[in-house]
């Protein structure tokens, strides 16, 4: 589709609509909660409290600003890639420094952006889903730091090779709960959180971890990962003295790429690419890329792409990386998709898996599995760009959990 | 008069509480589930509800998860279910049937064709939990424009400023869910459910039936004394579970067992009926 829209900033709509995507799929139970949720939220917005309390704890808790840093060695090897071909070029490559925040990935923005809107809505108990466990140890930390109840639901399966962010959860003084049900993996997890939603709605937040949900979340937790790209836009400035030319993120449920892309989405001239992981490859059916390879439908209360059979039956989705394990997307992605403002690509297990290792040996800077997935497509789309091409990726979280996982994948590869 | 406005009449003409059964459809296989549900009215179910299995039925307990992924393991579909409810119709055309379920798959399915080929199977009404009133356009207009109830489920959160916007497009009954949860949890605190369908009364000339926490008879008994109706569906699929054997196999069993429990089902709604009258 090529209509473009005046503005590609202005979703959601009243009704929670992003194009044919999101809305409010829930059981009655949970309508007078999102009802409750969407007025407080509205209402923290318009209070410029909320605004400073948030923006200190920023400074002081989570860090931030993250650093915009140069990638000189990158931009040097994907710059030889270019030689190799024949070509001149290699864009120049900044890493957006999400891991470096409070807990070690870009999941904290929200968390504290929803825990301190639990706190002025008086709930004494967080609930949350976890994939890889970001989430979980984002939502584990604030609530030890305010003193609330805090239970996550995550994956057997995800607790069998996510143990780190298990003990650290637990560490924290929150209660992990594994979930047996379904494909044991995130979006069971995001099925049980709901059961317990439904089942204390009174004195229970729900805190996703995502751009997904019902309304209001989707557009909730943009606004409060959106630092991200708030801030490149004026550390690129300060570099440059001017904006990037693309922007890329892997995508999820899609909050660290939100998070970059909005501010941007109305320079039209800035390329973005968002990157699905993509498995086995494309073709096989073990993969995460819902827009890639699904189809719109209805789960976890929104709207959007998702992995399915011909009878609407959900897909186990696959990805070496917990927190991309999932069948579907953000709604804002899936509008994006559809109205051709962002590329949505697709990287593999085994070029994620290089990029984990491209990036530790020439910048030391270990990235999540996640975030490799985006390293991976920006030195294929950055050799392929001339050398005054400026591109931003985000580095949204630190590898230190995957570490034993890839020595694993690496020992059996060499053996 | 539809079927399910013929049937509450009938049943209130006896002085009694219409008795409501669940079972998903394909559970634990095509054929045992298909004797099921014809025998369901011969043990005294005044209402059958059948549920489409999803893979992700985020308001429903263990029971129902089971019962679903048992059918989706025996290779049940959308359009085998429809089949199901047209094989029924060729012996019964007094019971109404409610299909319950999650959206995605009747979006997949094509919403007109879902509703053309549910009214040629003789559907009656719809549950879809995972549409509440703000998404009536998707799927309750145009059932109630295709002849097809749509029921919606009324909860403890549903205050007297929802209400009226839950029971606008509700049609055939008004199910109302007795506690805070998913299927197949706790038992509620009987008096307040009373209170509860008093509460909803007062806003519809509807029939009201209770379900969620409903096991027995004398569960049964306590809301057949307070309501229109009594849900029963856990209990029921849980039945099947245990009627099958170590392998997961149907026994022989399945269908006797699950009849037994509807009849002593039936018996708890007339043990209701003295106490009201």
């Amino acid at each position: 589709m090529t209509n473009e829209p005046n503005s590609y900033r202005t979703g959601p709509d009243e009704h929670g609509h992003f194009g044919l995507f999101g809305g409010r799929f829930v059981a009655e139970t949970l309508m007078p909660n999102l009802l409750e949720l969407e007025a407080a939220y509205a209402a923290a917005k318009a209070d410029p409290a909320f605004a400073r309390e948030m923006a200190s704890y920023h400074t002081h808790y989570v860090g931030r600003p993250s650093p915009l840093y140069f990638a000189e060695r990158l931009t040097e090897h994907v710059r030889d890639l270019a030689a190799a071909k024949g070509g001149s070029g290699g864009a120049r490559i900044y890493l957006k420094r999400e891991e470096l925040n409070h807990t070690g990935s870009h999941k904290v923005n929200n968390v504290l952006g929803q825990i301190l809107l639990a706190r002025r809505m008086g709930k004494t108990r967080i609930i949350a889903e976890t994939g890889a466990g970001q989430h979980g140890v984002a939502t584990a930390t604030l609530c030890a730091r305010f003193g609330l109840e805090c239970v996550v639901y995550m994956g057997a399966v995800d607790v069998e090779r996510q143990k780190p962010n298990v003990f650290r959860m637990e560490m924290l003084g929150a209660k992990v709960v594994p979930v047996q049900s379904g494909s044991r993996t995130l979006k069971d997890a995001m099925n049980d959180a709901l059961r317990d939603w439904v089942t204390n709605v009174d004195n229970t937040f729900y805190c996703i971890g995502t751009v997904a949900g019902p309304h209001p979340y989707p557009g909730m937790v943009r606004d409060f990962q959106v630092i991200i790209g708030n801030e490149v836009r004026s550390q690129i400035m300060d570099a440059e003295g001017r904006l990037p030319d693309s922007l890329v993120a892997c995508v999820g449920g899609g909050s660290n790429a939100i998070g970059l892309f909005h501010p941007f989405l109305d320079d039209r001239g800035i390329e973005i690419f968002g990157v699905e992981a993509a498995g086995h490859g494309l073709l096989t059916e073990a993969h995460a890329a819902s827009i890639n390879g699904g189809r719109p439908g209805v789960l976890h209360g929104n709207r959007t792409y998702l992995l399915m059979d011909d009878d609407g039956q959900i897909i186990e989705a696959h990805s070496i990386s917990a927190g991309l394990d999932y069948p579907g997307i953000g709604p804002e992605h899936s509008w994006l998709h559809d109205v051709g403002r962002v590329n949505y690509i697709g990287a593999t297990d085994a070029e994620a898996l290089a990029a984990f290792q491209l990036l530790s040996k020439l910048e030391g800077i270990i990235p999540a599995l996640e975030s490799a997935h985006a390293i991976a497509k920006a030195v294929e789309l950055a050799a392929e760009r001339p050398r005054d091409h400026i591109m931003v990726v985000n580095l949204s979280g630190r590898g230190d959990k995957d570490v034993s996982q890839v020595a694993e994948m690496l020992g059996s590869h060499l053996s | 008069m539809s079927r399910i406005d013929a049937k509450f009449a009938a049943v209130k003409a006896e002085g009694r509480a219409a008795l409501v059964t669940f079972v998903t459809a394909g559970d634990p296989n095509h054929d045992t589930s298909l004797s099921l549900i014809k025998a369901l009215p011969g043990a005294g179910a005044d209402l059958i509800e059948i549920g489409m299995p999803f893979t992700d039925p985020m308001a429903d307990g263990p029971a129902i998860q089971l019962s679903s992924q048992r059918a989706l393991k025996g290779g049940q579909t959308l359009a085998k279910t429809l089949a199901m409810v047209a094989a029924f119709r060729e012996a019964n055309s007094d019971t109404p049937v409610i299909l319950m379920g999650y959206y995605n798959p009747i979006y997949i399915y094509g919403v007109p064709r879902f509703l053309a080929d549910a009214k040629a199977a003789g559907v009656d009404g719809l549950i879809v939990v995972d549409l509440p009133p703000e998404e009536d356009a998707e799927l309750c207009l145009p059932a109630l424009e295709a002849g097809i109830a749509f029921i919606r489920l009324a909860t403890p959160t549903t205050n007297d400023k929802r209400l009226p916007a839950v029971l606008a497009h509700t049609s055939g009954f008004v199910y109302y869910v007795s506690i805070n949860g998913i299927t197949g949890s706790a038992t509620p605190d009987f008096a307040e459910v009373g209170v509860a369908v008093d509460r909803i009364k007062a806003h519809t000339h509807l029939p009201v039936v209770v379900g969620f926490g409903v096991k027995s008879r004398a569960h049964a008994a306590e809301v057949a004394k307070v309501a229109d109706g009594v849900v029963v569906g856990s209990a029921l699929v849980d039945a099947v579970r245990r009627s099958l054997a170590a392998d997961g196999r149907a026994g022989t069993g399945t269908v006797e067992s699950v009849v037994g429990l509807v009849k002593e089902l039936a018996a708890g709604v007339r043990d209701g009926q003295r106490v009201r009258a």
